[in-house]
């Protein structure tokens, strides 16, 4: 690499300049002449036969265009697919229309839909839709569903079982024979609204002539939307353009592909104008997919010196009433083999019940099953200290994967690239001043205070991933990402990346990557994304993949570039193509380094092509396409501290302190990879105090505003140290391995921890999250 | 956690037909627009939909997450205000000073409070930013020398997602410090 090191620097973002003077192209921003609007009628019942859907009053307001119902398109649109289909696990993948026909399977689920002149009278004509419904028993959680005498959602799928998913490896009835401890405990991780600020939002437009439709929509996939859509819509893929420029936070939202998206397709189709439909936030909240929501039965096999031996695990993963585009994968592949997370656990079972309940869809939410798995290690290991009096700092430093033993293969299939843990644990536990707050929790105590310390040490599977892993575990595309890096004659660079970040920076470290790479300034590189007809396709930005994979194409394509470089510059300085040294952004002679050619000198040559300037045989141009399909996935790790004060008489938790120290591989911009962590701290750490999707018995969302769904403020956000090490991921190109879960995933654990360390000494084991005060007092009072 | 208040996402027509359109006149980033306009129409609605200024941006339209704030001039006395324009019914602003994020910036160069969200990495997805500005811009008019703590509890009606507020709260502070050195206010 070049010694600019460009690679590794804080740069502000280029992206910042257009989001900080209202310049931004967001889907809601883009307005087009003789645009009509769609508001989605939504079902108030939680289970109910649709008798009836009058829609005719409402087509008599004025300014209204269209209205319809499921029964009305249910042969112009097919079922919204299931792309995730695990194999080996009976699974049942039920009709998600776009619109319901006959049935309504949670509140929100929408069932008509009207067209007017503006949103306002949309949204009052839709009021004069009647419908009439049978209401059906529902049920919203998801142990309870897959009982025998729960209300059944489907005929097709008995007991409300989507799925049962098993994965094992190891001796595990053996280590639990020989056990000297074993720990249980039943555990429930929330049910999560993602709440991307940007809600989401179609604006669909149709050429009727050309047979051709344009779709700006919020998507952080916009190819997997371009062939979802086609699929559903049957209008073919080289005639559907989907764009996504700015997209305002997604968090996994915004991968899935949702019904109304296709029906606001359909609609500029039928309708012969363009159609948009931006999301309110209630909407979002019923009916934009949720995350987590496992109920989990979790013991636990150790020796006596505190070595952790063997892991058995069942779930019950709340699937919603639709399994969305990648529901069955979440709860599964992505989270059983996550469960030896940095530890040398020896055997692990798993089971997975997926439950199809009167809720909205869940899918995949940042971290997306491996908070999930984080979350029960990490109290495991906590449990299992105090079983054995152990000081829980103790307990892991007995079991981490020791730093020569990689490339480490788990139980549950996976191989970790590189790692070593308990470097990141030891500068995690120093910059946290841990002992001397353990010191200080004694003395606390004895004052009737109440501090905690939490820890949590994760990994990560970042990188998604080999493509014939994700064939194998039944994702339906593969898992590589392209790119075309375009160097134009004068030297100057565009990249096309199939990759879409929305808030990750990658126009900026992609900038990095090319600027570094071919030793130009990072002026002279911009990042093009997000349109599907300017890109080639790609799988988009999720799982933490797009600096790892799409990062690593960007590498590969430069690397391209250099050589066909070489060709040109041996040409033209009449040497040897071995003899031609590239570096910092020229071509030079290896002997006679005075002699040589700028790398934009080469970019002309290169379209000028005469026969002085090319070599006989060579292609003129200088670009390069790449798709890389990494060979493994990457394993970023980690150590996070929290220090907590519980108020014993408000049961009020307040962050005192919290370290991350996290190894990402290598940075290509720390103060990006900084400022990820910042957000998915502070993400799980709502996960862990405040936030939590509530039904109620009928299958209400309680939570549908932002007045009952606690999305914490700046007020909640405490102060973060990071600190970092760095250990290259072996099999990527830039020995990088991705950072935008890491946060969150670490965070919620190490904070319920620390809470729960806080309580300890009064007796109090467990309580599930989120730790809200009256939890806290109810269980305080209990002891 | 402070509470937050909740209303329905759009004002309902309250007669049968179509409302009855009423003139106003506003001077937004110092241009004087007149327009007729339905009397439940939203400032939000107005400045995005009606002038086509979208850098202000829609999170909930339920007065929660202040994408939507702008500063006003005019509503208390003669000071801007920042107020979430999602809360306001464009006829209330008649005859008053809007400023939204696109008339921040003066003569291609940027405001103090863009600066520093820029070198401190203050944004993400950019969403919420310009809200979070101009609700930062409100705090330091009133208070131009504020404690980290003052700062959180100034921008609590704004929500991000993306940066867990760290560098949001670290940027203000920088553009305070900036703006009391230079005396710059708007």
């Amino acid at each position: 690499m070049a010694v600019t090191r460009l690679f590794g620097a804080k740069i502000r973002r280029k992206e910042d300049l257009r989001l900080l003077t209202g310049r931004g192209k967001y889907t809601a921003d883009i307005y087009l002449p003789g645009t009509v609007h769609a508001f989605f009628v939504r079902s108030t019942y939680a289970h109910a036969r649709i008798r009836s859907v009058d829609v005719s009053d409402a087509l008599g307001v004025e300014g209204v265009i269209a209205a319809f119902t499921g029964q009305d398109i249910k042969d112009a649109l097919g079922a919204v697919p299931t792309a995730w289909q695990i194999p080996g696990a009976e699974l049942k993948v039920p009709k998600y229309m776009p619109l319901a026909v006959d049935r309504v399977r949670y509140v929100g689920d929408p069932y008509a839909v009207v067209v007017a002149s503006s949103p306002y009278v949309a949204a009052d004509a839709a009021e004069r839709i009647k419908a009439e419904f049978e209401p059906l028993p529902s049920v919203t959680n998801p142990e309870k569903a897959v009982q025998p005498e729960a209300p059944q959602l489907y005929e097709d799928a008995p007991n409300n079982t989507a799925f049962v998913w098993r994965a094992s490896g190891g001796d595990v009835d053996g280590v639990f024979s020989r056990a000297d401890v074993v720990v249980e405990q039943r555990m429930v991780n929330s049910r999560l609204q993602p709440t991307a600020i940007e809600t989401r939002g179609v604006l669909a437009v149709y050429d009727r002539y050309a047979e051709k439709a344009t779709v700006y929509m919020t998507s952080q996939n916009p190819h997997v939307h371009r062939l979802l859509l086609s699929l559903i819509t049957g209008i073919p893929e080289h005639r559907l353009r989907v764009v996504s420029y700015d997209v305002g936070g997604g968090f996994g939202s915004k991968i899935h592909c949702y019904g109304p998206e296709a029906v606001v397709l359909y609609l500029a189709m039928k309708l012969g104008v363009p159609v948009k439909w931006i999301e309110t936030r209630e909407e979002n909240f019923k009916s934009t997919i949720h995350g987590r929501d496992h109920v989990q039965y979790v013991e636990a096999a150790a020796t006596r010196d505190g070595k952790v031996l063997g892991l058995r695990v069942k779930s019950y993963a709340n699937m919603g009433a639709y399994l969305s585009t990648a529901a069955p994968g979440i709860p599964t592949i992505l989270f059983g083999p996550m469960l030896s997370g940095p530890y040398t656990i020896q055997a692990i079972s798993v089971e997975v019940v997926g439950a199809l309940t009167n809720t909205a869809p869940v899918d995949a939410y940042r971290g997306a099953g491996r908070p999930e798995a984080t979350y029960i290690l990490e109290r495991v290991m906590d449990l299992v200290a105090r079983e054995l009096g152990m000081d829980p700092a103790e307990a892991r430093a007995r079991n981490f994967i020791p730093k020569d033993m990689f490339p480490y293969r788990t139980p549950i299939v996976l191989t970790y690239d590189s790692g070593d843990y308990e470097r990141a644990f030891r500068r995690a536990l120093e910059l946290a001043e841990y002992w001397r707050w353990r010191e200080e929790q004694k003395r606390a105590r004895e004052a009737g205070r109440l501090i905690g310390i939490g820890l949590s040490s994760y990994i990560e599977i970042c990188g998604l991933g080999p493509s014939a892993v994700a064939r194998a575990t039944g994702f339906g595309l593969g898992l590589w990402e392209s790119t075309i890096v375009r160097v134009h004659p004068t030297g100057k660079v565009t990249v096309f990346t199939g990759g879409h970040p929305h808030g990750q920076g990658e126009e900026t470290t992609f900038a990095q990557i090319v600027a570094d790479k071919l030793g130009i300034p990072i002026e002279d590189v911009d990042v093009v994304h997000g349109d599907t007809d300017l890109v080639p396709f790609g799988l988009g930005t999720y799982g933490s993949r797009t600096t790892p994979v799409a990062g690593g194409a960007i590498a590969i394509a430069c690397d391209r570039i250099i050589e066909k470089g070489r060709r040109i510059a041996a040409h033209l300085l009449e040497v040897r193509e071995e003899d031609v040294v590239f570096e910092a952004g020229r071509y030079y002679v290896k002997e006679l380094p005075e002699r040589q050619k700028r790398i934009q000198e080469i970019a002309l040559a290169a379209y000028a092509a005469g026969a002085s300037e090319l070599p006989p045989g060579t292609e003129p141009g200088l670009e390069a396409t790449a798709f890389y399909d990494p060979s493994n996935f990457t394993f970023p790790f980690g150590t996070h501290v929290c220090i907590v004060e519980v108020d014993a008489e408000t049961g009020q938790v307040n962050i005192l302190k919290y370290v991350a120290v996290d190894d990402c591989g290598n940075q290509i911009n720390p103060m990006i990879v900084e400022g990820q962590i910042h957000g998915g701290v502070v993400q799980g750490l709502a996960q862990a105090l405040h936030e939590e999707a509530v039904y109620d018995e009928r299958g209400n969302l309680l939570t549908a505003t932002l007045t009952d769904y606690l999305v914490p403020s700046a007020v909640e956000a405490p102060d973060i140290v990071t600190d970092s090490t760095v250990t290259p991921s072996p099999h990527n190109p830039l020995g990088v391995k991705g950072i935008g879960e890491a946060g969150t995933i670490a965070s919620t654990p190490a904070v319920a921890n620390a809470v729960l360390d806080a309580l300890a000494h009064l007796r109090v084991r467990h309580i599930d999250i989120p730790l809200r005060p009256e939890k806290i007092l109810r269980a305080l009072r209990k002891v | 956690m402070p509470r937050r208040m909740t209303r329905r996402a759009r004002p309902r027509a309250t007669a049968e037909a179509p409302q009855e359109t009423v003139p106003v006149r506003v001077k937004i980033n110092g241009v004087e627009y007149s327009h007729n306009v339905e009397p439940r129409l939203l400032l939000v609605n107005y400045i995005r939909d009606v002038v086509g200024l979208t850098g202000t941006h829609v999170g909930c339209d339920t007065t929660h997450c202040g994408a939507c704030t702008v500063l006003v001039k005019g509503l208390r006395g003669d000071s801007w205000v920042a107020v979430k324009s999602c809360t306001l019914l464009t006829t209330q602003v008649d005859g008053k000073e809007v400023l939204t994020i696109e008339g921040l910036a003066k003569n291609g160069e940027l405001h103090p409070l863009q600066k520093a969200f820029w070198e401190n990495h203050g944004l993400q997805c950019g969403f919420c930013t310009p809200g979070m500005i101009m609700s930062a811009l409100g705090l330091l008019l009133r208070n131009p020398n504020p404690s980290r703590e003052e700062i959180k509890w100034g921008i609590t009606g704004n929500l991000c997602r993306c940066t867990g507020y760290i560098n949001i709260v670290k940027s203000i502070e920088a553009a305070a410090k900036e703006m009391r050195e230079k005396g710059i206010t708007i």
